[in-house]
């Protein structure tokens, strides 16, 4: 071999740097995500396995379901009627986004775009600030003022 | 959802809302001479504004809109003349989407994000706009607005049980849904005090609106174009 000198320590080189994540991390394990779940309710939709496992699946039916054809409520798995609504039904027990949704989310790196449109508990009182004016101002001086 | 789940959820199963108002074809009747009379009632535009968490964004160019007023000749362009009456001129009328009979906009899109359901309501779907505004070109209304920014810092109120829109997505009136599927009127209906605004079931022959309809002149917005417009305007 060529240049063994130089390729050899260099090839012990990159596989150290690749690998130093592992190393570094070595036998420390991220501690497993707590969600919260609301002590005053027993039971979810459906078993607390199928949940952890499924409820995106049961939620992209859901709103399938209510949006374009109008069926309004789940029957359980033990014949209860369930509203499907994410922000009105689920919210109610799960009164925290950030102590629930976001506890397992953010440990696998998910991030769905729920919270886009839908209002999480959280976020009731509302958004609009004092930044409104501004806005306001500064959308409307960066286009020609002579419309309307 | 049936193998994974191991035989533990039996079967997907879902109804309808027990208490929700159903129709063959839903239509609205709007009577301007009552509107005429208690000027400028805004409450109508206040009530769904408020409750489907629509922005009020000062700046015209990115306004949000579902229900609002414009005057005669913008309204009714093909039926407006210059030797109109007064009347006619001064009156403001109510807009909002028509949810036509063959609508332009269900036409157009290109992810079926907006579609007919069959009693008539022109509906969104939220999860599937690709914000395209391919639906607000076909619209001859003018009843869909786009959100250019994200409208949530110009909600003051938030109606905490409805959703709001984000950016890059097209909306408009969704004849209240949510709210027929549980049992109540839509909000404009309901907030009207003085009784202009009727909905009702186009397709039943016997229905109150039918009636209306067959007993007073009314107006709906470009026939000529062939859309349907379900929303009448007595004169």
């Amino acid at each position: 071999m060529h240049d063994a000198g130089k390729v050899i320590p260099g090839i012990i080189a990159f596989v150290v740097l690749v690998t130093v994540p592992f190393w570094t991390n070595f036998g420390k394990a991220a501690p497993k995500p707590q969600p919260e779940i609301p002590k005053e309710y027993k039971k979810c939709v459906e078993s607390r396995d199928f949940m952890r496992r499924e409820h995106m699946k049961l939620l992209r039916k859901w709103r399938y379901d209510v949006v374009r054809n109008n069926m309004r409520i789940y029957i359980n798995s033990e014949g209860r009627p369930i509203n499907m609504s994410l922000q009105n039904e689920c919210m109610r027990c799960h009164s925290s986004k950030k102590k629930f949704c976001d506890v397992c989310h953010d440990y696998v790196s998910a991030h769905p775009y729920c919270w886009n449109c839908h209002i999480p508990p959280e976020e009731k009182k509302g958004w609009a600030t004092k930044e409104v004016k501004s806005l306001t101002e500064e959308a409307s001086s960066k286009q020609p003022a002579s419309h309307h | 959802m049936g193998v994974l789940s191991k035989g533990e959820v039996k079967a997907y199963a879902v109804k309808p809302s027990e208490k929700g108002l159903t129709a063959g074809r839903w239509a609205m009747v709007i009577d301007t001479r009552v509107c005429r009379k208690h000027e400028p009632c805004e409450e109508c535009i206040h009530a769904c504004h408020h409750l489907h968490n629509v922005p009020q964004i000062p700046y015209k160019k990115h306004e949000i809109k579902w229900i609002w007023k414009d005057e005669f000749e913008h309204a009714f362009p093909d039926t407006a003349h210059e030797y109109a009456n007064e009347v006619l001129k001064d009156r403001e009328f109510l807009l909002l989407c028509n949810h036509c009979e063959h609508p332009p906009c269900v036409r157009v899109c290109p992810t079926k994000a907006t579609f007919k359901r069959e009693d008539g309501i022109v509906m969104m779907d939220m999860h599937r706009c690709i914000g395209c505004r391919f639906c607000m070109a076909a619209c001859p209304y003018g009843s869909r607005s786009f959100n250019w920014r994200d409208p949530r810092p110009f909600i003051k109120n938030p109606n905490p049980s409805y959703p709001t829109r984000m950016k890059g997505v097209v909306e408009k009136c969704t004849f209240c849904t949510e709210r027929l599927a549980e049992g109540k009127l839509p909000a404009c209906v309901e907030a009207c005090k003085h009784g202009a605004i009727i909905v009702g079931d186009l397709a039943d022959p016997h229905s109150e609106i039918n009636k209306i309809l067959r007993e007073y002149f009314t107006l709906r917005r470009k026939v000529h174009l062939g859309t349907g417009p379900s929303v009448f305007y007595i004169i």
